[in-house]
């Protein structure tokens, strides 16, 4: 880390260096982005940024001209007007035209971002609490993007990495130099996907579909985070694209095909105990710790222990019954459409042994999928 | 209504010649302007009090990245009630409780028209709130929703204290609208003779055209947590999309709501500074005519910029542009009224007493949080603004050092006249200066974090935010810490302050200061003439 | 001598004021429909539409991507997708699709699908004459069923807009299956009729 006494020098000489090129490094200004519109943004917000200033500088030069020149204790006598119908409308007028100025530019961009043109790749975003999916139209590819920042690093227990809650499991893959189209909406509660370095927010509502697209001119890693308050974790859902050359892109699409066939084929295999709870130890530390907490004893009552309960103990069927269905009116989600079958029997023979659960039960993926089709 | 309306009849005679009860009946059953302003007064600086705690809480547990005091189910809760309770509980009773010292004083009034009326409605406000506040004791915990209560978050994924939270604010909105009534009656019908309304200070009327907006959204914020208790109790689907409903339905009516809200907590403010600013310019407002048509056309354009809160809700590109447009023209109202203080001030004949520091700290300040505002009114630079610490560090700018300077202002300027004490002259500036430190290093550096990509409302963040996160910290707890003083210098001046004259400051001008320090228990009981 | 007190008349004014203020509340919700309507606002498409006798000509000068895509929202089993994720229009042609909903459950389930248009200017170019969405859908354990979407996009269409995504969300409305059976026998046709 940077000596923090460096960063108290640009709050002391703001803001003259609020636009410097340097500024950006110390996370001080909005960034360029890596696109035409996010640059037609950032241009704006500075245009926008020296003119509030200019103002200020004429605005508040006037008053602090007076507050120096005008004090009783200096000897000024009041003057004695009042009134001037001129003044005023002069003050009306140039604010006015002020603004048609700055009205110009922005409407320019805004109609420059609400372009319609034919997309050449579709991704529909979906905002869960508290993680995102991503489903590539019409390539079969879908995955769900968890953060991935351990809850040591969060409770300060290990040291935190660099990208530190901008970091997921599975990152988007995008390609340069093509027109993307982004379809948001949400399955709870409303969150909004915003990836800075796009200029892209929009808010992901559930039932509603919106749209947003960006063309990417640089590859590079980009962070972003969700931005409306979805409930305890807002925080804690981070947005990572990786954009690269299309050609990388073509090859990574074949390649989630081929995991997502080579998954199939994993739920015809059978599994030891041990293997069971290292694979379902991982599912549950993304998909479940949130609420029913790492060491399964929950935050009741909103989120009920795991530990000991009787549905991690009890009746297999009623457990597969409720990951797989979720818990209408209560935060339990239905996990049948989010987690794969091999997953999913993962992740419950873990919480049926772990924690002094000690079934014994190993539940297979072929059981998760006799229980779907029943 | 009837009995409250037939309090009102002329039967005070036997009140002219006794002062206030004894004990806490006093209190209790009052229906004197000044007591009841006081209690306004005293009840919002408490909640003044309960809010800060909670934003030192939200402070300390942002001071470092990583989770270390509370939990991120109880950071929402203190966003939420933080939120709430500054809005509801500190700003709008602070005003409320201004309204009825001044009101009556100002235009020669003997109280204020409905006086049982206005015991009620503050009495209201401490069950409001003490229901409020009970929630964070209950199972389920406190709301946690955001102090805009976005649905589907407040209703089908809400705690079940949300109940409780819908109570409080119809009892709030009741309480409200009802010290708003009393304020328009007094004003509209109990004017000395001669005090025509273009002659009213500006405090009284930008506390009318309050009143009014009160009336006007207060209802409608009524109706959305109605829709929300029938959505959460009785099965309808106002915002739920499956039942035909729609979330983003909430947000347009609440924001109908939260727009002219925004403008009920600054407008006394503007009131209080354009009556202090001459005052200690010893030259009289400039341009008054203008200042009172500026507050006006505010106070209609308010009803027109709501979606401004909304541009990343998906709106079509007509919308934007028309919300974008209407949000930039309230800054020509607002310009006016900066450049009219200001003349006011060029070439006068200037001293900087407290009430003067906090007004001019007030039009630099708001100033900044105008310049904020206007940033956030293009939609294409909102979209990467919405959301982030730059929208928390505008409100907090046009918030902190608008309405409650404006109110510290108001408090230090009037407060010789309702005790009949001076307050310690150089404690309050230290008071200032430490306010004005404390604030500026808490909500400055909200800028840059917003705008490197800090989200609001997250209870830890990525490691680039957190040297300004800290700072912002400590200037939180410098600007908290600082208010106790000026809890002891309110009561020094209460109990032991050197005695005030009736005129109080050499250059002001208004009914208030005819009458002697401090002010009897009643006044104007025969109603003065006005030129 | 009565004498008028001022405050009545003012009071009472303001109360009126209150109370419409409240009325106009509630007043928004079907003004934003209509507003909605206008505007395309949130991708809400409309009811059915009646295509009448003078079928408009097919416009064969250009095509038009339509998108389908399905979630489900939260705490809904079933298996929900078009069968068709794609297809080029004329505008102006008379269009089938058919999307898929299984509910692997083991109880009776109802869902309701809600329909969302992006881009929203799209909307009043879109038009339903025959939707699985303008119902809500019961299925029993283990059912499945092929849903029908009949449309037609309009040959007003700006040229601009290429794409149009349908979206469709699935809600779990059985709640309303149990709360009508504690009211009546014939719950499900009751809970059906009043819809």
């Amino acid at each position: 880390m940077r000596s923090r006494l460096f960063h108290w020098a640009p709050v002391a000489l703001l803001p003259s260096l609020w636009a410097t090129p340097a500024s950006a490094e110390y996370g001080l200004n909005m960034t360029r982005g890596v696109t035409d519109v996010s640059q037609s943004v950032y241009d704006l917000h500075m245009t926008i940024f020296w003119i509030c200033v200019a103002i200020g500088i004429v605005v508040f030069g006037v008053m602090f001209y007076s507050i120096i020149k005008h004090r009783k204790s200096k000897g000024a006598v009041a003057a004695k007007f009042h009134e001037s119908t001129v003044v005023e409308i002069v003050w009306t007028i140039i604010p006015v035209i002020i603004l048609v100025a700055m009205a110009w530019p922005a409407t320019t961009t805004l109609i420059e971002m609400y372009d319609t043109s034919e997309s050449e790749v579709d991704i529909k975003i979906t905002g869960y609490q508290w993680k995102w999916r991503y489903e590539y139209l019409g390539t079969g590819v879908d995955f769900f993007s968890n953060m991935s920042t351990p809850k040591e690093e969060i409770y300060n227990t290990a040291v935190k990495n660099e990208n530190y809650l901008l970091e997921v499991d599975n990152e988007v893959v995008v390609p340069i130099n093509r027109k993307i189209r982004f379809l948001i909406t949400a399955n709870d509660v409303i969150h909004s996907w915003w990836v800075p370095e796009f200029a892209v927010k929009k808010d992901a509502i559930p039932g509603f579909i919106n749209e947003s697209w960006t063309r990417i001119n640089e590859p590079g890693i980009y962070r972003g985070q969700c931005t409306e308050l979805c409930g305890k974790d807002h925080g804690f859902m981070p947005v990572v694209l990786r954009a690269v050359e299309e050609k990388e892109y073509e090859e990574w699409i074949l390649a989630k095909q081929e995991q997502a066939r080579a998954e199939a084929e994993l739920a015809k295999l059978t599994f030891t105990l041990e293997e069971q709870m290292e694979r379902g130890l991982a599912v549950y530390t993304t998909n479940c710790a949130a609420c029913h907490q790492a060491n399964g004893a929950g935050i009741p009552p909103s989120f009920p222990a795991l530990k000991g309960s009787a549905i991690a103990i009890g009746d297999i069927e009623k457990h597969i019954d409720i990951v797989v269905n979720g818990v209408p009116g209560t935060a339990m989600q239905a996990y049948g459409n989010q987690l794969s079958d091999v997953d999913m029997a993962a992740v419950i023979t873990y919480e049926r042994n772990a924690w002094q659960n000690d079934t014994g039960d190993n539940v297979s993926a072929k059981d998760i999928v006799d229980f779907k089709n029943k | 209504m009837s009995a409250v309306i037939d309090t009102t009849k002329p039967n005070h005679d036997d009140h002219e010649h006794h002062g206030p009860a004894k004990g806490i009946a006093r209190w209790l059953f009052t229906t004197n302007h000044k007591d009841i302003g006081s209690m306004y007064l005293w009840f919002s600086f408490a909640m003044f009090l309960v809010g800060g705690c909670m934003a030192l809480t939200i402070r300390a547990e942002l001071f470092q990245p990583g989770l270390q005091l509370v939990e991120p189910e109880f950071f929402n809760q203190m966003t939420t009630m933080h939120g709430l309770i500054m809005v509801f509980g500190a700003v709008m009773p602070a005003f409320v409780g201004l309204a009825n010292w001044l009101i009556p004083m100002m235009i020669g009034a003997p109280d204020m028209a409905l006086p049982r009326m206005n015991n009620w409605s503050f009495w209201i406000l401490p069950f409001a709130f003490g229901l409020l506040l009970s929630t964070l004791f209950m199972e389920g915990g406190a709301p946690n929703f955001g102090w805009t209560f976005y649905a589907p978050l407040s209703t089908t994924y809400a705690p079940d204290t949300v109940t409780y939270f819908i109570f409080g604010v119809h009892m709030m909105g009741v309480s409200s609208i009802m010290g708003a009534i009393n304020v328009i009656a007094t004003i509209l019908n109990m004017r000395a003779p001669g005090m025509t309304l273009m002659k009213m200070p500006l405090f009284v009327w930008t506390w009318l055209i309050t009143a009014f907006l009160l009336i006007a959204v207060m209802p409608v914020l009524a109706g959305v947590v109605t829709m929300m208790l029938m959505d959460v109790h009785f099965g309808t689907s106002f915002f739920n999309a499956a039942g035909g409903g729609d979330p983003v339905l909430f947000q347009h009516i609440f924001w109908f709501f939260g727009h002219p809200e925004v403008y009920i907590m600054i407008l006394p403010a503007f009131g209080v500074v354009s009556q202090i600013i001459p005052t200690f310019s010893r030259k009289p407002l400039f341009g008054y005519h203008s200042m009172v048509y500026a507050v006006a056309s505010i106070a209609i354009l308010s009803f027109i910029v709501w979606a401004h809160h909304m541009f990343t809700v998906g709106m079509p590109l007509v919308g934007e542009l028309f919300f974008m447009y209407a949000t930039m023209l309230i800054a020509v109202p607002t310009g006016v009224k900066v450049f009219n203080w200001i003349a006011t001030m060029f070439r006068g004949s200037l001293s900087f007493e407290a009430p003067m520091l906090f007004s001019v700290a007030f039009v630099i300040l708001f100033t900044i949080g105008g310049f904020s505002g206007l940033m956030l009114a293009i939609a294409p630079s909102d979209f990467q603004y919405h959301d982030t610490y730059f929208v928390v560090a505008h409100f907090h700018y046009v918030l902190v050092p608008g309405a409650i300077f404006g109110i510290f202002a108001a408090v230090y300027y009037w407060l010789p006249k309702w005790c009949g004490n001076m307050y310690d002259e150089a404690l309050a500036k230290w008071h200032f200066w430490l306010s004005f430190v404390g604030m500026n290093l808490a909500f400055f550096p909200m800028h840059f974090l917003g705008l490197a990509g800090m989200p609001r409302r997250i209870p830890d963040y990525a490691l680039q935010f957190a040297d300004f996160n800290s700072i912002s910290s400590v200037g939180a707890f410098l600007f908290g810490v600082t208010q106790l003083l000026f809890l002891y210098l309110v009561i020094k001046a209460i109990t032991k302050g050197e005695k005030a004259t009736d005129q109080v400051w050499e250059g002001a001008e208004g009914l208030e200061w005819t009458i002697p320090s401090p002010a009897p228990y009643h006044t104007f009981s025969t109603p003065p003439e006005v030129r | 001598m009565v004498e008028v007190n001022p405050h009545k008349r003012t009071v009472l004014k303001s109360l009126f004021a209150v109370c419409a203020m409240f009325a106009f509340g509630f007043a928004m919700v079907p003004l934003y429909d209509v507003f909605c309507d206008i505007t395309g606002l949130n991708g809400k498409t409309g009811g059915r539409y009646e295509l009448g006798d003078a079928r408009p000509e097919v416009d064969t000068s250009r095509q038009v991507r339509v998108q389908f895509t399905t979630s489900n929202n939260e705490n809904m089993p079933w298996e929900f997708r078009p069968l068709e994720q794609e297809i080029r229009v004329h505008p102006g042609e008379v269009v089938k699709v058919e999307f898929y909903a299984r509910n692997p459950t083991d109880k009776t389930m109802i869902a309701q699908a809600v329909p969302s248009l992006s881009p929203s200017r799209g909307t009043d170019y879109f038009h339903k004459t025959e939707c699985f969405c303008f119902n809500q859908q019961e299925l029993g354990p283990a059912e499945d069923i092929n849903m029908p979407l009949i449309f037609v996009v309009d040959t007003a269409l700006p040229e601009d807009l290429k794409v149009l995504t349908l979206s469709y969300t699935i809600f779990d409305q059985s709640a309303l299956l149990e709360s009508a059976k504690l009211d009546t026998d014939d719950s499900q046709a009751a809970v059906l009729a009043a819809r």
